[in-house]
Formats: C-alpha cells, structure tokens, sequence
C-alpha cells in the first residue's frame, strides 16, 4: 500500500469549500482562530470578504451561524471536532438544530488520529451527539473524494448537516470515474457470504484491507461504506445482514452512540443479528502518532482482521 | 405614536401577558411585565415590520435572547396584528403555536428560536452581520436580561460586534435587577454594566426603560451612532403594572391563580382608565 495516495479530508473540506465558492454566493465560512488547521485557509484566501475568523470563541461562532443562516446565508462552521459538537453541542441543538437552520458544522480533527494531542483534543463522541439531534444529517467521509463529494452534497442540502474529517493523511479510495455521491445511501465496496463489514470514515479502508486478509483465510467478507451514519441507509444494512447473518461494524470513534449503535438500533428493531462493534471501547485516547494510535487500538487492516477474525470464528 | 399612544398601547400588552400566563398557568410575568414598554415601543415604533408579510426580507430583525419572556413578545406580536389577541391564553398548551419559549417556525413575527440564554445575542450578531455583507440597511435589536450577562456567550457575542463595528446592532438589557434565584447583586453581580459594554467597545446610552421619552430618545441615539453597536441599559421594574407583582422576585416565573388574575387586570384596567381609556 505504499504507493496509495494519502490525503487528509480537513484538506478535502478546506479545498471543497474553495471550489464551491464560485457556485454559491451565499456560501460563508466561518472559523474560531483555526483556520490554518481546518484548512480553510485556501477558501479564505480565494474568498476574504465571505470568511469570517470568530476568534476563540465557539459558542458564539454557532450563534452567529445561525443568524447568518436566517438571512440567506449557507454558513459553514469549522472547528475540531472537540469544540464544534463537544463544547457546543447544546448550541449546535437549539441554535441550529431545533428551528433547522441551513448550518453547515465542519468538524475537523476527529477521533483519536489528532494524535500527538491527546485524549482532551480527541473527540470520540462527536457521532453520538449529533446523531442524537432531531433532524441533523451526520457524514463521516472515507476520503478525499468522498470527502469534497460531501461537502458540496451538504450546500445543495436545505438544513443542518454535521461532517466528520480528520487531521491524519489517509488512502484515496474512491477514486474512479463511477464515483457518485448521494446522502443517506450506502455504498456496497465488496460482496461477501460469511460476514458484512459496516465502516465509516478511515475504517473503510481499513475494512477493505481486512476482508482481503480474511479472504486469504476462507471467510468472505462483505464491506458496506456507511458515509452518512444519519439517516441510515437501513435498508442495506438489514439486507446485509439477512445475507451473511454476522455484521462487524468499524468506526474511529466510542462503540457508544456511534455508527455501531446506529446499526444496533436498527437491526435489533429490524432483523436481530449479533454484531461485533470495533471503535473505542469506553476509554478516552492517549497521545502519540497517529499511526501508532491506530494500531495500538486496532483500527487498521490488521486490527480489523483480527476483531473480525474472533468474531466469526 | 405618540407618548399616551404608546403607553396605552403598552398597558394593553401587559394584559395580554398577564392573561397568556394565567391561561398558561405557567411562564414568566415578571420580565415580561418590565420589558413591556420595551417591547412596544420597538415593534409600534421602530422596527421597519409588517405584521401582514412577517418574513419581508428587508424587515429589522428581533431576537428575544432572554426566550423565557416570550410572553411579552408574543403579547406585543398580537398586538401589533401578527395572529390574534385571543389565542394569547394558549400560551404553552399543547399544540399551541405559542410554545413556552419563542420558536420561529411555530409563531409569525419571531425571527430566531431563543430560550437558552446566552444564544439569541450571537445570533443577532449573525443577523447584522449578514445585513453589513449584504449592504442591506436592516436593523438588527436583541433583548437581554440581566441575569442573562452573567453568561459567557454574551460577551463572546459582544466582543465580536464591537470588534467588527456593527453599528446595525443594538443590544438592549432589561435591568430590573432581579434574577430566579434574588437581587442580581447577591447572586453574581454584572455590575458594572454599562462599563462592560463599554469596555466591549459600544456605545452605551443608561435610561429608565419604562420611560416613552428615554426609549425614544435612545432608539434614536442608536440610529445615529456609526462605527460601533449599541447597548441601551433600561433600568426597569419586575412584574411593572401589577401591584403584587411589582419588584417581587416570586414572580419570575409563576402564573397567577383566578383571584390574583382578577387582582392583576384591575390593575391594569385602573392603568387603562388613568390614561383616558384604549387607543
């Protein structure tokens, strides 16, 4: 794998929001004094009278979102994702949430893959708490592609949407021609008999790895992109499931609340199936590399192999 | 509308809000009371509104970032011809599009969802700023308590708009000095005031909020203050209008029973007479 193409998706969001910005005059981008780590620096520079620094000041940057929301405006709020739905998750619910507001939250810096930081700037709730939103749309990009698909999926979109990126390099993997990005739906990457892989985020590719692995062993792994946690494609996970009657689901984030449970929850009310959940097992993260983080806490090819491996055997 | 006008206006208001919270049998009379000359002299004077096309785009814009008082808002909208002066005692009922704190898709005229103190400042700053990228000459007004400033975001939020010069901005506190728990100076004084916004970077104008005159005065101040918002501080009276009411922390957030309903709206009926009768 070491000729893939690694991108990091803050990157995809900063340079989305910059190609976009042409098309939509009433996009805005709004920051709290980390502009040059969300990178939405590029789309400052392209657009310095439609980006507005908020200084560190979170709360009111959402406020503020709103507002502009209610005049026209498709603002774009960008902040690790620590700040923008951890310190202002009860502003993101009744400033944005409860009347709908057209507000767009760029959560950058997600998951334990911020790295060197540590545990108080890795944000493993962040799906929990805006999933929990009435109305809040919640996308967890794989990759760059998916990533700037998102990004210009959730300014066609009329209401609020929370989109997840992360601060670590990681593969393009969707990049082919077909590639076609559409909000709430699944995406089938590889069919299998014998168990369904259901990732988000850097876990998908991840998964891809794994069900190659597990393939050398005999078990046929079915791996299902899962970009929008909310609303969930139920219908693919549930026929999924029916097919291989033992589903993994992979996330960088805490087993509780995330993409696991969302497919829980549907599957416990749809078609009871064991699931095995890989994700942060109720433990904060720690500082190091991002690398050695992913590893450490099996969220690799090797990681997910192994969790997928004891689950069926 | 002239003084009596508004102050006839204003006591009419008041009876709507004591009847929404009696019919509610719950909300908050107190800052609704203190805040009535407020509310009316912004939406019967002030504010460029039409109650017959509530979202005009050009329209100024009002958020009440202190939501528990929506029913002095909700009193000034019928008033004022939004939706009917009948419907105010369904206030917080069940199906009611009058829901115990202000939410603009349920109630025409409410420009912003408030309730969570502290929020509806930042969203007013959003609201002026729009107008300054758009170069639209809208007005943007916002009303806190203040107990409210004891909130972090509203100094986040003021911070911002002194620092971007939002001169279409005016931030008004209702200082009746009371807040849920007592005297706003035994719970966690924002005293100074007006030396904090000041220090924010606004123009600060302290007046006697129940006073046509002063508010009329202020208002116009504002309009004309360029290069940075202003914060009017009105010096008010809880629960102002109602006898037992006036000045009493107790009724910040309850409802009248039938007897101190009676009570309440003789008052105000005597207020009516003094002023020589409805407009």
């Amino acid at each position: 794998m070491a000729d893939v193409k690694k991108i990091a998706t803050r990157d995809s969001y900063g340079n989305a929001l910059a190609e976009c910005g042409a098309d939509y005059p009433n996009l805005v981008v709004l920051d709290a004094d980390l502009a040059n780590a969300t990178k939405t620096l590029v789309f400052k520079k392209a657009f310095p009278d439609r980006h507005i620094d908020c200084g560190i000041a979170e709360a009111n940057m959402t406020g503020i979102a709103a507002g502009l929301a209610t005049c026209g405006k498709i603002p774009f709020i960008s902040s690790f994702a620590m700040f923008a739905a951890g310190r202002n998750f009860e502003q993101v619910r009744n400033s944005i949430g409860y009347p709908h507001l057209n507000v767009k939250i760029g959560a950058t810096h997600a998951g334990i893959t911020v790295g060197e930081d540590g545990a108080s700037h890795q944000c493993l709730e962040d799906i929990a708490l805006m999933r929990a939103i009435p109305g809040m749309t919640v996308i967890v990009p794989s990759d760059d592609v998916e990533a700037k698909a998102a990004v210009r999926a959730a300014i066609e979109y009329q209401g609020p949407v929370f989109l997840r990126f992360g601060r670590a390099a990681v593969p393009v993997i969707n990049d082919r021609p077909d590639y076609r990005f559409e909000m709430g739906k699944g995406v089938l990457l590889r069919e299998g008999t014998d168990v369904t892989i259901i990732a988000t985020g850097i876990l998908v590719s991840a998964a891809l790895e794994a069900a190659d692995m597990l393939a050398a062993d005999g078990v046929s792994a079915e791996v299902i992109n899962i970009h929008t946690v909310k609303p969930l494609d139920e219908e693919l996970v549930i026929a999924s499931a029916k097919k291989t009657g033992k589903v993994v689901t992979a996330e960088e984030h805490s087993v509780i609340g995330g993409l696991g449970s969302a497919v829980c929850d549907c599957l416990s009310t749809h078609c009871p199936t064991p699931v095995c959940k890989i994700g942060m097992q109720d433990v904060f993260g720690e500082s190091g590399t991002a690398a050695a983080l992913v590893e450490k806490y099996g969220f690799d090819g090797k990681g997910v192999y192994a969790s997928v491996k004891k689950f069926v055997s | 509308m002239n003084k009596l006008e508004l102050q006839k206006t204003a006591n009419e208001v008041r009876k709507g809000i004591v009847a929404a919270v009696h019919g509610a049998k719950a909300g908050h009379p107190g800052g609704s009371l203190s805040a009535a000359d407020i509310f009316t002299y912004l939406y019967f004077e002030e504010m460029n509104i039409d109650p017959k096309n509530p979202k005009k785009e050009d329209r100024d814009r009002f958020v009440l970032s202190k939501g528990h008082t929506a029913p002095g808002l909700y009193s000034t909208l019928a008033n004022r011809g939004y939706f009917p002066v009948e419907d105010l005692p369904t206030l917080r009922h069940l199906g009611s599009y009058l829901q115990g704190h202000p939410c603009m898709q349920e109630t025409p005229g409410v420009d912003m969802s408030s309730g969570s103190l502290g929020q509806g400042i930042s969203a007013a700053v959003g609201m002026a700023l729009a107008g300054k990228m758009d170069n639209k000459s809208y007005r943007v007004y916002t009303l806190l308590g203040d107990g409210e400033l004891e909130e972090g975001q509203v100094w986040e939020a003021s911070m911002f708009a002194g620092h971007r010069k939002l001169d279409n901005l005016v931030v008004i506190v209702d200082n009746n000095g009371l807040q849920i728990d007592g005297s706003i100076d035994d719970v966690c004084s924002p005293n100074p005031i007006d030396k904090k916004f000041e220090a924010f970077n606004f123009h600060v104008i302290n007046i006697d909020g129940n006073d046509f005159d002063q508010l009329e005065a202020a208002f116009k101040e504002a309009r004309a203050t360029k290069g940075m918002p202003t914060a009017i501080i009105c010096k008010t009276l809880k629960g102002k209008g109602v006898s037992f009411m006036e000045g009493n922390v107790d009724w910040h957030g309850k409802a009248p029973n039938d007897e101190q309903f009676a009570v309440a709206m003789a008052d105000l009926e005597k207020i009516s007479e003094e002023l020589g009768g409805a407009n």
